[in-house]
C-alpha cells in the first residue's frame, strides 16, 4: 500500500542495499537460527530488542519456523516466502510454519522501501524477499549438510537433501538431528542459489505446494486478533469523536460503571474507552455513557462542499508541477481537436471484514501488543512511548488479519495506540480494543477524495499532441515522518502515481497537483494513487480513441512503441478476450491498462447493462509481474483485485454530512457481493525478470475497463464515482 | 439460565437473555470460529446453523435459541461438511479467511438441500456472505467441486 516509499532514503543510506548484508547465525535453545547481520552498525537493531529475530529457525523437533518480514492480510506472502525458503532449504512442506517477524529492522527492513524500516505495503513483499529468503534457505541447507558430513564423516558433496531428510547413500537423518551441530559451524558467506531451470517450487502451480493455512481458514481454526484468548482478557469499545478533530471536554459514565461486567470507563487521547468483561457488556455500557465534545477544531464541512471547492480548484492552475514535458499550451493551440473532462472520486473506506482491533498488556515494565503489525517498528515505538518504557521492552505478536487493504499500515498506530493507552489506564490489565463496524467505517483513514481535470489535443490524423492533468486532493503522507521521503517539490508521489509517468508517448505532457487540507484522515487504500489516476487516464484515453476514430487497443499499442512489456500485456489480454471477435447482442467490451508497483496489468471487461448499471460478466486479465513465484496466488490476487476494485467503482463511497460520516455499515457503504462477481480469466506473461508485487496492481484497470465498456454500451461517460450515485442515473 | 445445544453439547449459560448468540458463542463459550463483521446481519461472517438453517448469530438473542440446536464452524461435520471443507482447501479458496466460516456453513446448507446447484443457485444462497478479498469465483468453483464429490 505504500508506494516505492523511501526509495530516496535508500540512496542516502547505502547500508540498506542488498549487498550490505552478511550472513549470520546463532544457536538458539537447541536449534539453528539463520539471519543476515547488517554489515553496518547503523542499520542494526538496538541490542536486545528481539533476540530471537531471524529468518529461519530449525528446531531439534524438526520444525522449520520461517519469520516473515511481511504481514499476511490475505495476500499470501507467508506462502510466497515459505516457497522461496524451501526452494533452497528442501524441507518437507509439512515441517514448515510461518510467523510474523518483528523487532529487527536491520534484518526485516523492506528492501523496496530502502531497507531500514520493516513494513508491508506497496506490493513489495515478494520483490523484497526474493533474494534474502532464498539465501537464508540455502545457507541453512549448507550448514545442515556440513553438520551431517561431520556426523557421518563423509564428504559434504556426497550428501543430498530432500523433503526434510539428509541422505548419504542408504543413510538418512532428519534436520533436527544435526541442528545443534550446525549451529556451531561458521556461516557460509557466499551462498550459491539454484539456477531458475532447476527450480521445483518457484513458478509451479498449486498442487505442488498447497497453501498451508487454507484448511485452517476453512474450518474456523485460523486465529485473528479478535480471537486471541488470554487469562483475564478484557474488552474495550471506544467512543470516538463524532467529527474529525473534536476532543473530549468531559464525560459521564456513572450509569455505565454500575452495569454488569463493566470494569472501567477511561479517557484516552483518542476518545473514551468502555472496558468490560465481554464485548456485549461493553457495547451496552457504551450506550449509557454521555460525552461532551469540544468541536472547535473539528471538520464540519459536508463532502458536497469539499468537492465543490475541489472542482473550483481544478480549473485553476495547479500549485505544484509533477510532470512537464514540451509545451502543452502551444500543443493545444495548434491541435485540430481539444477534449476536456473532469472526474470526481469519493472517499473510500477499506472496510476489511475484521474490524480494527489490538490487544495490549503491561506487566512488570514489559508491554505486549497483539495486532495487525503492518509497520512493526513504528508500532513498537508508539507502544513504548505510551507505556513509558524503552522499545526493547515491547513485544509484538504479529497476527494474520481479516483483510487489510492498507488500513493496518497507519502511521499513528491508531487502534494499537488505543489498546496500549487503555491497558495503561487500567493498571496494565490485558485488554482488547475492538472497533465495531460503525467505528471502523466512521473513524477515518480513507482513500482520499480527488477531482481530476484532464485536457488533451489531437491533430488532424488523430494523434495525441498534448496531454494535461490537474489532480486536486489531500496528501496521504503530509504531516507524517514519510513526508520528507515522499513529497518532492510539493508533489506527494501517492497523489500522482499512475498519472505523472505514463508508458504512452505524449510529445507534450503536463501534470499538476493541488494538495488540499481537510480534517478527514486519509490513508493508502489498495493500489493507492492508481485507484483514481488509472480511472481518469484510461477512460480519457478511451474518449480520445473514439474521437480519433481508432480502436482502443490499436490506439494504445501505437502509443506503446517504446514499452514492449506494456504492449505485450495488452496484446495478450486482447488475444485472450477475443477482442477482434464479435460479441453476442447486448454484450459490450472495454479495455484498460495500468502499471502500478512495477507490475503491468491489462483488463478487458465484458458487460451488459441492467437498469442503468453495468453487469460485468467476464474479465480477462493479463499481467507481467516478472517471475510469478506462486502462479496460483498471482491468479487469486488478480481475481480478488477485480472484485475489490469493481465493488468500489460501482457502489462504494464515504460521505460527510456537516462533518459527520454518514455511512456506518454495509447497507450504506456497499461492497461487491457474489452475485455481482464476474468470471475472471488470468493470463500471466512468462518472464525471467525479477518478480514484482501482485497484491495491488490488479485493482486499477478494472474501473476504467468497465467504464469504457459502459460507454460502448450506452455512449455515456461516467466521470463521477461510484456508478450508482444519483447524478449518474 | 439459558439452555441450548452447541455442536451437540448441552450449554447452560448465565448470560443476559438479550445478548446476541454471536457474543455468547465467542465470549461465553469460547468458540471463536464464528466471526464478527458487521453486527447487523449484513455480512454473513457470523453465520451459524440453528436447527440446520443458516442464521446470522449477531441478530439472534439468546432468549430465542433456548432449546435449539446450534452448529458452528467448529461443529460442522458429516459428509457434506467434509467435502465442502476439502474442496475449499484444495482450491485454496481463502485469502484472509475471515469470512470463510460463514461461507463454508452457507455452502454446507445449500448443498444439503440442493445437490446440483447452478452458479445462480450459489449466488442466491451466498449473496448475504461478503468476502472483501472477493474469493467469489473460487467459492463457486469449490461448491461445484463439492457437489461433484457428493454425486
Amino acid at each position: 500500500m505504500i508506494p516505492r516509499f523511501l526509495a530516496d532514503r535508500a540512496l542516502k543510506d547505502p547500508v540498506a542495499s542488498r549487498r550490505g548484508f552478511l550472513l549470520g547465525a546463532a544457536a538458539v535453545t537447541g536449534g539453528l537460527m539463520i539471519g543476515f547481520a547488517p554489515r553496518s552498525a547503523k542499520a542494526q537493531a538496538p541490542a536486545g530488542r528481539n533476540p530471537f529475530a531471524g529468518y529461519i529457525r530449525i528446531g531439534t523437533d524438526n520444525t522449520v519456523t520461517i519469520f516473515s518480514a511481511h504481514m499476511d492480510m490475505g495476500q499470501g506472502i507467508y506462502h510466497g516466502i515459505a516457497t522461496l525458503v524451501n526452494e533452497e532449504l528442501m524441507a518437507d512442506w509439512a515441517q514448515i510454519r510461518v510467523e510474523g517477524g518483528w523487532g529487527n529492522p536491520g534484518l526485516y527492513g523492506n528492501v523496496g522501501w530502502g531497507g531500514t524500516v520493516q513494513g508491508t505495503g506497496g506490493s513489495t513483499g515478494t520483490p523484497s524477499s526474493f533474494d534474502r529468503y532464498r539465501k537464508a534457505g540455502a545457507a541453512a541447507r549448507l550448514m545442515l549438510v556440513q553438520a551431517a558430513a561431520q556426523e557421518w564423516n563423509v564428504p559434504a558433496a556426497e550428501i543430498e537433501v530432500e523433503k526434510g531428510m539428509l541422505r548419504h547413500k542408504a543413510r538418512y537423518m532428519s534436520f533436527g538431528n544435526v541442528v545443534a551441530r550446525a549451529a556451531a559451524l561458521p556461516v557460509p558467506q557466499e551462498v550459491p542459489l539454484k539456477r531458475p531451470e532447476d527450480w521445483i517450487y518457484i513458478g509451479k502451480d498449486r498442487p505442488i505446494l498447497r497453501k498451508y493455512d487454507s484448511l485452517a481458514k476453512s474450518t474456523g481454526r485460523q486465529n485473528f486478533t479478535i480471537d486471541v484468548r488470554l487469562p483475564g482478557l478484557l474488552t474495550a469499545v471506544m467512543i470516538h469523536p463524532p467529527r474529525f478533530g473534536a476532543k473530549v471536554r468531559q464525560f459521564d459514565a456513572t450509569r455505565a460503571k454500575a452495569m454488569r461486567g463493566v470494569v472501567d470507563v477511561v479517557q484516552v487521547p483518542r476518545g473514551v474507552a468502555v472496558v468490560a468483561d465481554n464485548m456485549w457488556r461493553a457495547l451496552k455500557a457504551r450506550e449509557a455513557v454521555t460525552v461532551e465534545w469540544d468541536e472547535s477544531g473539528a471538520e464540519t464541512r459536508s463532502t458536497a462542499e469539499i468537492m465543490a471547492a475541489y472542482h473550483a480548484l481544478a480549473k485553476q492552475p495547479g500549485k505544484a508541477v509533477a510532470t512537464d514535458i514540451g509545451n502543452v499550451g502551444s500543443a493545444f493551440a495548434s491541435a485540430a481537436k481539444v477534449l476536456e473532462a473532469t472526474f470526481e472520486f469519493p472517499y473510500l473506506a477499506h472496510a476489511a471484514l475484521e474490524p480494527m482491533n489490538a490487544i495490549a498488556r503491561i506487566e512488570n515494565g514489559r508491554v505486549e501488543v497483539w495486532g495487525g503489525h503492518q509497520m512493526p517498528d513504528v508500532y513498537q515505538a508508539i507502544a513504548a512511548g505510551i507505556a513509558g518504557v524503552t522499545p526493547d521492552k515491547v513485544t509484538l505478536h504479529v497476527m494474520k488479519t481479516g483483510g487489510g487493504f492498507g488500513r493496518r499500515a497507519v502511521i499513528d498506530g491508531d487502534v494499537i495506540a488505543e489498546a496500549v493507552a487503555v491497558s495503561k489506564a487500567i493498571g496494565g490489565r490485558p485488554v482488547r480494543v475492538q472497533w465495531t463496524r460503525e467505528d471502523d467505517m466512521r473513524a477515518g483513514r480513507y482513500r482520499p477524495a480527488y477531482v481530476h481535470y484532464l485536457k488533451a489535443g489531437l491533430d488532424a490524423a488523430g494523434n495525441i499532441v498534448g496531454w494535461q492533468n490537474h489532480i486536486v486532493g489531500q496528501s496521504i503522507v503530509s504531516g507524517t515522518p514519510f513526508e520528507a521521503g515522499m513529497v518532492k517539490n510539493g508533489v506527494d508521489v501517492t497523489s500522482v502515481e499512475g498519472a505523472s509517468e505514463l508508458p504512452y508517448a505524449f510529445p507534450n505532457m503536463r501534470v499538476e497537483l493541488t494538495t488540499t487540507t481537510t480534517g478527514v484522515p486519509v490513508l493508502w487504500w489498495r493500489a493507492v494513487g492508481s485507484t483514481h489516476t488509472a480511472y481518469a487516464v484510461e477512460t480519457f484515453l478511451d474518449e480520445l480513441a473514439v474521437a480519433a476514430g481508432k480502436d482502443p487497443v490499436a490506439f494504445r499499442l501505437d502509443l506503446l512503441k517504446d514499452h514492449p512489456r506494456h504492449a505485450a500485456v495488452l496484446k495478450l489480454a486482447a488475444e485472450k478476450a477475443g477482442w477482434d471477435q464479435p460479441l453476442p447482442p447486448g454484450r459490450f467490451r472495454g479495455v484498460a491498462l495500468a502499471e502500478s508497483f512495477d507490475t503491468i496489468v491489462a483488463e478487458i471487461a465484458e458487460i451488459s447493462v441492467e437498469g442503468n448499471q453495468p453487469k460485468v460478466h467476464r474479465v480477462t486479465c493479463a499481467l507481467d509481474c516478472g517471475i510469478a513465484v506462486n502462479p496460483d496466488n498471482v491468479r487469486a490476487q488478480m481475481e480478488g483485485s477485480v472484485g475489490f476494485g469493481l465493488g468500489a467503482i460501482l457502489k462504494s463511497r464515504i460521505t460527510l454530512d456537516q462533518g459527520r460520516v454518514v455511512e456506518g455499515n454495509f447497507d450504506g457503504y456497499e461492497v461487491l457481493r457474489i452475485d455481482e462477481m464476474p468470471m475472471v480469466d488470468v493470463h500471466i506473461l512468462p518472464s525471467t525478470e525479477a518478480p514484482t508485487g501482485v497484491g495491488e496492481p490488479g485493482v486499477p484497470p478494472i474501473g476504467p475497463a468497465v467504464a469504457n465498456a459502459y460507454f460502448a454500451a450506452t455512449k455515456r461517460r461516467i466521470r463521477a464515482l461510484p456508478f450508482n450515485r444519483p447524478e449518474n442515473s | 439460565m439459558i439452555r441450548f445445544s452447541v455442536n451437540g453439547q448441552q450449554q447452560e449459560l448465565d448470560l443476559e437473555t438479550d445478548m446476541p448468540l454471536l457474543w455468547a458463542l465467542r465470549d461465553g463459550i469460547g468458540l471463536t470460529g464464528t466471526k464478527y463483521g458487521c453486527g447487523q446481519a449484513l455480512c454473513g461472517a457470523c453465520t451459524v446453523l440453528v436447527d440446520g438453517q443458516p442464521t446470522r448469530s449477531c441478530q439472534v438473542k439468546l432468549l430465542d435459541v433456548a432449546g435449539r440446536q446450534i452448529t458452528t464452524i467448529e461443529g460442522a461435520s458429516g459428509k457434506v461438511a467434509e467435502v465442502v471443507q476439502q474442496a475449499w482447501a484444495r482450491l485454496d479458496v481463502p485469502q484472509c479467511g475471515y469470512c470463510q466460516s460463514g461461507q463454508v456453513l452457507a455452502a454446507i446448507s445449500l448443498l444439503t438441500e440442493n445437490r446440483r446447484p447452478t452458479d445462480a443457485d450459489i449466488d442466491a444462497a451466498l449473496s448475504g456472505n461478503l468476502c472483501r478479498c472477493a474469493t467469489y469465483p473460487r467459492i463457486r468453483a469449490a461448491v461445484h467441486e463439492a457437489a461433484r464429490a457428493l454425486a
